[in-house]
């Protein structure tokens, strides 16, 4: 059982060494992508993943047949437990155990990273057709899920901060997939250094509960007795990494760069798996967070500032996946949001639901971008004729965002509001009535990039797309991805009952009142001019919005300004006083060499009179002194 | 013969020596006041040798020692002077200063002089 554990996330690592050693030999004509290390990098890429989907699988039925041990819908699901004792490693003060486990939640969230990973991939053939670099793309994003999957299955603290900070690398890694453009190579590194800023939090939080616990095994840490106010410090600097991760406020400046990278690495790693990466941690820790009441109210706090205010920073963007960007950070705050509350089930649940529906409308951008040949909804428009199964898959993609029933984002949006009305915390009502707010500006830009990009007249430039030669909607490799996970993405609410949970007549007619609302307010000012963006409802807020609230200028004048002045000081200072020193020294010596050199006339009777004056000198000396 | 008189004639000696040494210009002076300061050396070695009572006369025997080594300077001094001589057409010490240390160019113009 423990081997099948490890085979998990071990398969898509082997994948990746295989991809990056082996998909390029042997060489091909340079400069040339070689068709044939392509389709090997492909079957490297999906065989395996498709390996550890069916471990999934196997060890989810596994599971279903245990005996229940613990709290949370995923225990009534599947109650059984696998826990594996593999090597220690003997550090000189506390072990560092390479243990796995597998419960409930790690088989539903790794279910999900392994579903999303394969569609991804297989989405990825098509989409990456004609990139030179594929091979080592595909690796990439199978070392991402191995990362991911080492994460989720993770047994022990530091194992799980491994699996955390390989996931940050492949992420710089394939945000700047195309880094011959200098903005996305800088995207990238904006991502990399705002995620390790966190992260730099979360590593010292692992030390102090790993250091007051005795252990960094995850089991012993939640059960060991520590003191309040240690566990109140160590979760707050896990909160760190968390917002880092899951770009909350305030370090979600990230986020919209990183659309820079290529729109699969955006669904999979931005939007679906990776960012809830934060999420699933403090529900894997849930019982210290819920010992430590000032973390969550910091948690309460970070989730209202962010659902709304990246909801609203959402409907003002004109670049689709900025977009849906924004849109993840707002949803991210919704589980941060039930977090809160105390209810990580609500989270979980919400967390699977997005992470489908999310990368589902990632994946259809992709086909609406390569079809329109821009990001900018302003260049979109009537699209639905031109690409009918995308039009349906992201239609369904909107609606389980808008929280519409029956897709899938309705039930989970109605356990998350129902948690928070139910909830604990001094934040309550001002966490509910944020996130009422967001219910109605998300069906707002949901509705609003939907009508942009597929109805209205047709607004893209000829010849600016780039169709497939076989004048299809798209390669059969991308459209598959989308049904496959439209299906779940209009259907999974219905497993709802198999989770122990029910829709709540109230919360959900307040939600759903929001969510027409906005969606009537955009569909109103859409009809009233198709050629108008719907935005313009924002008034004179637009442009704040669509800026993200000037968080970048702030930062810039805050931060990354004082910086590089200090930088610049320091250099000067380098310049001016340390090089200044050594050119000194060496010109003083020079100078005084000119002086002495005076002596040197060449006359040697000169130089013994020197020599005898010298000798007499210390005779006398030596005479005088006794 | 108290030992004061050799000392007193070779500290004489001595410092003729150094005074040539110093003071005069032709080179062939210059070593004939090398040879008197060696010179005064050894009356000063073979006096102090006697007066000391060394019974292995080892003051006598450096002496020796002293008087060869100055046979070989001066066979290789007056062969360095000859060739002085011969490549500068003079040997003047004064005026032999290709070994200064001077920026200006007529250092070598005078060399050759």
């Amino acid at each position: 059982m423990t081997a099948v554990l490890a085979l998990i996330p071990g398969l898509p690592f082997a994948a990746a060494v295989a991809g990056l050693l082996g998909s390029r030999w042997p060489r091909g004509r340079a400069g040339r992508p070689d068709p044939a290390a392509r389709r090997r990098a492909a079957w490297f890429a999906i065989a395996p993943l498709t390996g550890s989907a069916v471990l999934t699988l196997w060890l989810a039925g596994a599971l279903s047949r245990g005996t229940r041990t613990s709290e949370g819908f995923w225990a009534a699901l599947l109650p059984g437990r696998v826990a594996g004792a593999y090597p220690v490693i003997d550090t000189g003060s506390l072990p560092i155990t390479l243990s796995l486990q597998a419960d409930g939640l790690s088989v539903l969230t790794g279910g999900l990273v392994v579903v999303i990973a394969l569609a991804v991939q297989v989405y990825s053939v098509g989409y990456m057709r004609d990139d030179p670099r594929y091979p080592s793309y595909t690796a990439f994003i199978s070392l991402f899920t191995s990362a991911m999957l080492l994460v989720v299955y993770a047994g022990d603290l530091i194992l799980l901060y491994v699996g955390w900070e390989v996931m940050g690398l492949c992420s710089y890694l394939l945000i700047g997939h195309w880094w011959e453009d200098r903005a996305n190579s800088r995207a990238a590194i904006k991502a990399f250094l705002v995620t390790r800023l966190g992260d730099v939090g979360f590593l010292f939080g692992i030390f102090t509960l790993g250091t007051a616990a005795g252990s960094f095994r995850i089991d012993d840490v939640l059960r060991a007795g520590i003191p309040e106010g240690t566990l109140i410090l160590g979760t707050l600097l896990l909160l760190a990494g968390v917002a880092g991760k899951s770009a909350q406020v305030p370090l979600q400046t990230w986020l919209p760069d990183a659309m820079a990278g290529p729109t699969p690495i955006s669904a999979l790693i931005h939007a679906a798996t990776m960012v809830a990466a934060g999420i699933f941690v403090i529900a894997r820790l849930y019982p210290l967070f819920l010992g430590a009441g000032p973390t969550l109210d910091a948690l309460a706090v970070i989730a209202a500032l962010g659902m709304l205010g990246a909801a609203l920073a959402a409907l003002a963007q004109d670049d689709l996946k900025r977009v849906l960007a924004y849109s993840t950070i707002s949803q991210l705050a919704v589980m941060a949001a039930a977090l809160a509350a105390g209810s990580d089930q609500a989270a979980i649940f919400h967390l699977l639901t997005h992470g489908g529906f999310k990368a589902l409308l990632f994946l259809c951008a992709g086909v609406v971008i390569h079809h329109a040949g821009s990001n900018l909804l302003g260049r979109m428009g009537g699209l639905r004729t031109a690409l009918p199964i995308t039009f349906v898959t992201m239609t369904i993609g909107f609606a389980a965002l808008a929280g519409l029933p029956p897709a899938s984002g309705f039930f989970s949006k109605d356990a998350v509001l129902t948690a928070i009305a139910d909830g604990r915390g001094a934040l309550r009502p001002v966490l509910f009535a944020s996130a009422l707010l967001t219910a109605g500006v998300t069906g707002a830009y949901a509705t609003r990039a939907w009508l942009r990009a597929f109805f209205g007249p047709a607004r893209a430039e000829p010849g600016a797309g780039h169709p497939p030669e076989s004048g299809g909607e798209a390669p059969g490799s991308m459209l598959w991805p989308l049904v496959a996970l439209a299906v779940p993405s209009l259907l999974f609410g219905f497993a709802l009952p198999a989770f122990g949970g029910a829709v709540h007549g109230e919360t959900a007619a307040l939600g759903q009142a929001a969510a027409l609302l906005g969606i009537g307010a955009v569909w109103w000012a859409w009809r009233r001019d198709p050629e108008q963006d719907p935005a313009r409802l924002l008034g004179p807020l637009r442009g704040v919005c669509e800026r993200g609230f000037h968080v970048d200028a702030v930062y810039a004048a805050l931060v990354t300004r004082p910086v590089l002045r200090l930088a610049g000081g320091v250099g000067r200072a380098d310049v001016r006083v340390i090089d200044r020193a050594v050119r000194g020294v060496g010109g003083t010596v020079t100078a005084v060499s000119r002086l002495v050199r005076l002596a040197q006339t060449g006359n040697a009777q000169l130089y013994l009179t020197g020599l005898l004056a010298g000798a007499l000198l210390i005779a006398v000396a030596a005479v005088m002194s006794g | 013969m108290h030992v004061v008189y050799p000392v007193v004639l070779s500290a004489l000696l001595f410092s003729i020596g150094v005074y040539g040494v110093l003071a005069r210009r032709n080179a062939i002076l210059v070593m004939l006041s090398i040879e008197l300061m060696l010179n005064a050396v050894n009356l000063n070695l073979v006096a102090f040798d006697i007066w000391a009572g060394d019974r292995l006369h080892s003051g006598q025997a450096l002496a020796l020692f002293v008087i060869v080594i100055a046979a070989a300077e001066v066979g290789l001094g007056l062969a360095i002077v000859l060739a002085v001589f011969r490549t500068r057409k003079t040997i003047d010490v004064d005026r032999l200063r290709a070994l200064s240390e001077r920026e200006r160019a007529d250092d070598d113009a005078e060399a050759r002089t």
